[in-house]
């Protein structure tokens, strides 16, 4: 209580971020049991996947790529999760969203900026009405969101399948779309790093020329925009303050004369709209189509671990999605460069998780520490 | 006439094959929810039993003990979640999450280290065996393609599953144990308070229903096909969480949700087969759609466990 | 109370300490029952009873001290090693799985099986109809709990007791959920029990039945021993000086009642309970300007339903509700509290307070949207705050931090928290429900003070209370409320126990 130095102090040392910070150590800590016991030099994996990230321009514009939709579908499920909604269904709303950029970059003809917006609108409505559903069927019917968004995953997933069978939309036989427009695309210099000008430009500016060629684009400034934006709504407005309050305590808000039903669809659909945008920037700006999907991509569920070890806080999103997209980044390399697995990965993830749920374990451990150190 | 019965025949014993590697892993969330302990990683113990079912029925060329194995191997992520959820009080949904990334994680990092780096394993040379396979074919009890063959003649797996029904509905219903499991589901302080330890009842749930999901990824690996690889598991074990529900909470309810689930199926592959022009994808939305519907309908107004997701702590230090 | 054996002591606790932490909620407490003796032990709200008998039962294990059943020291490790030695307890808060039947709840835990652990539900039913007709304890052994009104729940848990040989018997505050005729039928019982040689503990913090039903009493304050009576040779006064530490006054100081024009009226009012069940059945009532009408009555009489009712939050069935010349019957709670209707609810945790906003945010969760704490959907946190620091001021809450979560304070400033807010809300019309459950006799008086206050400005004040004294010391008016309706309208001054008792217990007039 002396002031903001030591709250932060205080912060570090035994509350959330304590615990998450003691909980990414134990997923690299046990990770790098695992990776010993399968024989493997824990230290020359880290050390693979630190070079990986860091050693080049390049590596650290895909690692911003791979964060961006991680980023994005993290803020989507903290969203939720501060008005006491388990958004499960990211992954649906990602896959909605995606399919309805790729559809709107391909079909419509519009001027470059509008292009852009109209794609990302669209992207935006549908996914957030994919998700608002699952709000509605809580507010009206109380269906448990966490199995409706289940559900609306793998039925999100069976449509965006279904319409890459659609011939004037899916090439044939590839099981992918077509590409979207130029005019929709949202790469950096995209068009210009390809033209005889760009190319010979950037032979001169090699360092430049490292960066272009990782697919960049204005996806992760989109992502920090959305983080901040996130942070003001649930803090600084009213819309936040209810949203809070219903995640908290949806009795009382009711009493407050709050209406939770309302409440509980629009962060739905505002939790949707976010996974939405996520799909729509990957595909506007990295894969420029979709394709048919065995199983999950996951961005959704890796978005819940995003969330989680964010603290489901905006700020937070944006630090345990580049820690995460580093991660699944630089731990591709592990495999190359040693024939380790990269799965030790989710492995990590998953270790990560399982401490950030367990408060309680790690307040144990560190009051055991403090409590030897005292005597 | 007989083309009827038999392609009726068919759509029953594909209904068969599918429902069962779900309804291990569903009868599993029937006794954890019992309990008062939600476990969405069933996905995850399902991934992880069925890599390892089918690598140690490669390696002992035994699909019993790689059937007991991948029951094992959920067991053990089983032990894991009852620890966060029983002991330390952790989120039952987010330790089921966490429980999701370690399965597949672990499934496809040892599937990478013994499979030499690919995430599948390899064919096993015996499969579940057909323990009615006898009774059929030329000059045997029933001529092998008919009817009886088709509906009867399937992995033991099958037959096990709905002996697991009946044996857990038993349990529950008529058993001490069951009797002493629902009433820590429905009110831990109650049970505590009349000596029933909570603690071992819920560990025991969670671990069992970690086993059954292991279960039920082997009855995928080892019955259905016969190797495991990185999309076989592809969201079973949310299907089988979402029949869990639709049953009710019930061991027989959660068999009939199987049945339609895997009916749904049976009904795609068949049209698939006999060339119906109804886009398979869409078809494949059946099972989840027709979930919500009933959930909406139906299962909305059902009461869960009074207990389920709430943290029982006897607030002793 | 000639059952009792001297010579036999079933229960001496000697020195107990229970510690939570750095907390300490038994500090060398020591109580000794005799056998075939009634025993109150007798405290405040938070003074410790119930953790030193949660020690007993095993249920809690105490820091320090000894415990001997029947002379013999033991260690409760857990209630299984409490009930092997006689010890049963019924709880405060009934501890019965609603969806299982009598005869289950009352085997749960020592079953009666054939082999394997398989069920033999026949002979539990035979033996709970054995017991149940032995110490005059009627049930259905085969009714689900669900279904059985409190009275009947209350019996299920003794006969839980009984059936596990229980010889020692502690009711935690038995009396708080039974209709006056309910309570004359469990001191009955009690008396049946007294004299086949069981020893009964009572946790309670009412007065009358102690004197009514008690041998003797143990006194705690604040965990500490303070002093053990025999009940007969004390005065309820006395009893109360020992509780509280200082003399009480059971009175609040008040001037007579300036009722004005109706400010509530309620016409044949009909609601349904969450099973669909009219839990409010034609309740009619007028509330005045400048007094405190009193809603007396035994709960689950349909009272919460009528204050939910009343603030928009479940649907009226049927009949009407006028708040001054406007119908609110079909008002969301927000147009309600914008009409100058405001709640303090029974529940101050549930319905009352976001227990993780801080002091400040909890403030202002009727009034968020409006100037000065936010504009245009923006919240200003400096005004939040400085409000916040105005409520802590005037209504003295502490610790007077307004960042502080609502979590972190104790019951009686929670409760000041909200008294803060639904009062800065000026409302004409104010609903107490409650609104004094759980506190300690300084904050009660707070809170009766402050409803005073509420009428001496003008306004209307609703006060619904099961507990009779709080109704006859604040009301104006008492209106009692059985199976829904007002079945008995007294003013305060020709009230008095007797009489809104009977009426409590759907007794005429």
């Amino acid at each position: 209580m002396n002031g903001p130095a030591s709250s932060l102090r205080e912060k570090f040392l035994h509350g959330s971020l304590a615990i998450t910070l003691m909980s990414i150590l134990f997923g690299f800590l046990l990770g790098g049991v695992i990776l010993l016991v399968a024989g493997f030099n824990p230290l020359e994996a880290y050390w693979v996947i630190v070079e990986g990230v860091f050693s080049r321009p390049k590596y650290i514009s895909y690692v911003i790529i791979y964060s961006t939709p991680l980023i994005i579908t993290g803020l989507s499920v903290a969203f939720a999760l501060r008005t006491g909604l388990f958004n499960i269904g990211a992954e649906g709303q990602y896959i909605m969203g995606a399919l309805t950029a790729a559809a709107a970059g391909y079909y419509l003809k519009l001027p470059i900026l509008l292009h852009v917006t109209a794609a990302v609108g669209l992207a935006v409505l549908v996914a957030g009405l994919w998700g608002g559903l699952a709000g509605w069927f809580k507010a009206r019917f109380g269906v448990n969101e966490v199995i409706s968004t289940i559900m609306l995953n793998w039925t999100a997933l069976y449509i965006s399948n279904w319409a890459i069978t659609i011939p004037s939309f899916g090439r044939q036989g590839t099981g992918k779309t077509y590409e979207i427009q130029p005019s929709a695309q949202i790469d950096i210099l995209g068009e210009w790093k390809r033209t005889p000008e760009g190319i010979a430009f950037l032979r001169e500016h090699p360092m430049l020329w490292d960066i272009l060629k990782s697919p960049v684009n204005l996806g992760f400034i989109c992502a920090l925009i959305l983080a901040f934006a996130v942070w003001y709504t649930l803090n600084r407005t009213t819309l936040g303050y209810e949203l809070r309050a219903v995640g908290y305590n949806p009795h009382a808000a009711e009493a407050g004369g709050i209406d939770v039903k309302r409440s509980i669809v629009v962060s739905m659909l505002i939790s949707g709209a976010l996974a939405g945008a996520a799909g729509a920037f990957q595909v506007l700006g990295v894969s420029h189509r979709i394709a048919t999907l065995a199983i999950m991509e996951g961005y959704g569920f890796d978005g819940i671990a995003v969330s989680l070890i964010g603290n489901n806080s905006g700020p937070g999103c944006v630090f345990a999605g580049l820690l995460f997209g580093g991660l699944k980044y630089g731990g591709s390399k592990i495999q190359d460069v040693m024939g380790a697995p990269t799965e030790v990965i989710n492995i990590m993830i998953g270790i990560i998780i399982f401490f950030v749920a367990m408060p309680k374990l790690i307040r144990l451990i560190l009051n055991f520490r403090e409590r030897r150190r005292r005597t | 006439m007989e083309g009827l019965l038999n392609d009726i025949a068919f759509i029953i014993g594909t209904t068969l094959m599918y429902s069962t590697p779900l309804i291990f892993p569903a009868i599993g969330g029937v006794i954890t929810e019992r309990s008062g302990i939600i476990n969405i990683g069933l996905e995850g113990m399902m991934y992880f039993g069925a890599f390892v079912g089918a690598a140690v029925a490669y390696f002992t060329q035994d699909p019993w003990l790689g059937f007991l194995c991948a029951g094992l191997a959920g067991a053990s992520l089983g032990l894991l979640h009852a620890i966060a959820t029983v002991s330390f009080s952790a989120e039952q949904i987010v330790s089921g999450i966490a429980i999701n990334f370690l399965g597949v994680g672990l499934a496809l990092f040892i599937s990478r280290l013994v499979f030499d780096g690919a995430t599948q394993t390899l064919t096993v040379p015996n499969k579940i065996p057909l323990p009615l396979d006898f009774l059929f074919g030329d000059g045997r009890l029933f001529p092998s393609a008919g009817f009886m063959d088709l509906v009867f003649n399937r992995f033991a797996t099958v037959y096990i599953a709905f002996a697991l029904v009946l044996v857990s509905w038993f349990v529950l219903y008529r058993t001490r144990l069951g009797m002493r499991l629902r009433a820590v589901g429905e009110h831990p302080e109650a049970a505590d308070s009349l000596g029933i330890s909570v603690f071992k009842i819920r560990y025991g749930a969670v671990i069992t229903s970690g086993f059954l999901a292991g279960l039920g990824g082997a009855a995928m690996s080892i019955a259905v096909v016969s190797r495991f690889n990185n999309t076989l598991i592809s969201g079973h074990g949310f299907i089988a969480l979402a029949a869990m529900i639709f049953g009710k909470w019930k061991p027989q309810g959660a068999l009939l949700a199987c049945l339609i689930f895997g009916g749904a199926k049976g009904l795609e592959i068949f049209m698939g087969a006999k060339g119906v022009p109804i886009p398979s994808s869409l078809l494949a939305t059946l099972p989840y759609i027709l979930t919500i519907v009933i959930l909406i309908g139906w299962v909305g107004r059902s009461q869960p466990p009074a207990a389920i997701g709430k943290i029982f702590d006897k607030g002793e230090d | 109370m000639t059952s009792i054996d001297f010579s036999h002591k079933a229960v001496e606790m000697i020195d107990v300490v229970k510690k939570f932490g750095d907390f300490v909620a038994n500090d060398r407490i020591s109580l000794t029952v005799h056998r075939g003796e009634v025993h109150a032990l007798l405290g405040e709200n938070g003074a410790g009873k119930t953790t030193l008998m949660n020690c007993l039962y095993g249920l809690y294990h105490p820091t320090e001290g000894t415990i001997r059943i029947n002379g013999e020291p033991v260690r409760i490790s857990d209630p299984n090693v409490a009930i092997r030695h006689g010890i049963g307890m019924v709880h405060q808060h009934f501890k019965l799985v609603e969806p299982f039947t009598v005869a289950e709840n009352i085997v749960l835990g020592r079953e009666p099986v054939r082999f394997m652990g398989i069920l033999d539900m026949a002979e539990a039913r035979r033996r709970v109809g054995e017991l149940s007709s032995r110490y005059g304890l009627s049930v259905d052994p085969q009714a689900r709990i669900e279904d059985l009104s409190v009275g009947s729940q209350q019996r299920v848990e003794i006969l839980k007791a009984l059936y596990r040989g229980a010889e020692i018997l502690i009711l935690d505050e038995p009396t708080a959920v039974l209709t006056p005729a309910e309570i004359k039928e469990l001191i009955g019982i009690i008396r049946n029990l007294t004299k086949e040689g069981k020893s009964i503990i009572i946790i309670t913090h009412k007065l009358h039945e102690i004197k009514q039903v008690a041998d003797y009493c143990t006194i705690i304050r604040r965990g500490v021993f303070i002093d053990r009576v025999a009940v007969d040779a004390v005065s309820e006064h006395d009893l109360a000086a020992k509780m509280v530490g200082r003399e009480v006054s059971f009175s609040v100081p008040k001037t007579e009642a300036e009722p004005g024009r109706v400010a509530l009226s309620v016409r044949d009012l009909a609601v349904k309970d969450n099973r669909g069940i009219f839990a409010v059945d034609g309740l009619s009532l007028d509330l005045h300007y400048g007094e405190i009408l009193g809603i007396a009555g035994v709960d689950g009489n349909g009272q919460s339903q009528l204050v939910e009712a009343l603030m928009g939050l479940r649907p009226a069935a049927a009949g009407r509700i006028m708040l001054g010349e406007r119908d609110i019957t079909s008002a969301s709670p927000r147009e309600i509290i914008g009409d100058h209707m405001s709640a303090i609810h029974e529940d101050r945790q549930k319905r009352g307070l976001v227990l993780e906003f801080d002091v400040a945010e909890n403030l202002i969760l009727e009034t968020y949207r409006r100037p000065p704490f936010s504009r245009c959907g923006v919240l200003s946190h400096q005004e939040i705050y400085r409000f916040g620091e105005h409520c802590i001021d005037t209504f003295d809450i502490r610790p007077q931090q307004a960042t502080l979560t609502a979590k972190s304070l104790s019951g009686g400033n929670q409760q000041k928290v909200i008294i803060a807010r639904e009062v800065s809300n000026n409302p004409d019309v104010l609903i107490a429900s409650q609104p004094t459950r759980g506190l300690d006799v300084g904050a009660i008086e707070y809170v009766h003070q402050a409803l005073v206050e509420q009428r001496d400005s003008g306004k209307a004040v609703l006060l619904i209370s099961f507990e009779l004294d709080e109704i006859l010391t604040v009301a104006d008016r008492i209106a009692v409320i059985f199976e829904g309706r007002i079945i008995g309208l007294l003013d305060a001054s020709e009230a008095d126990e007797n009489r809104v008792g009977l009426l409590m217990a759907g007794g005429g007039p």
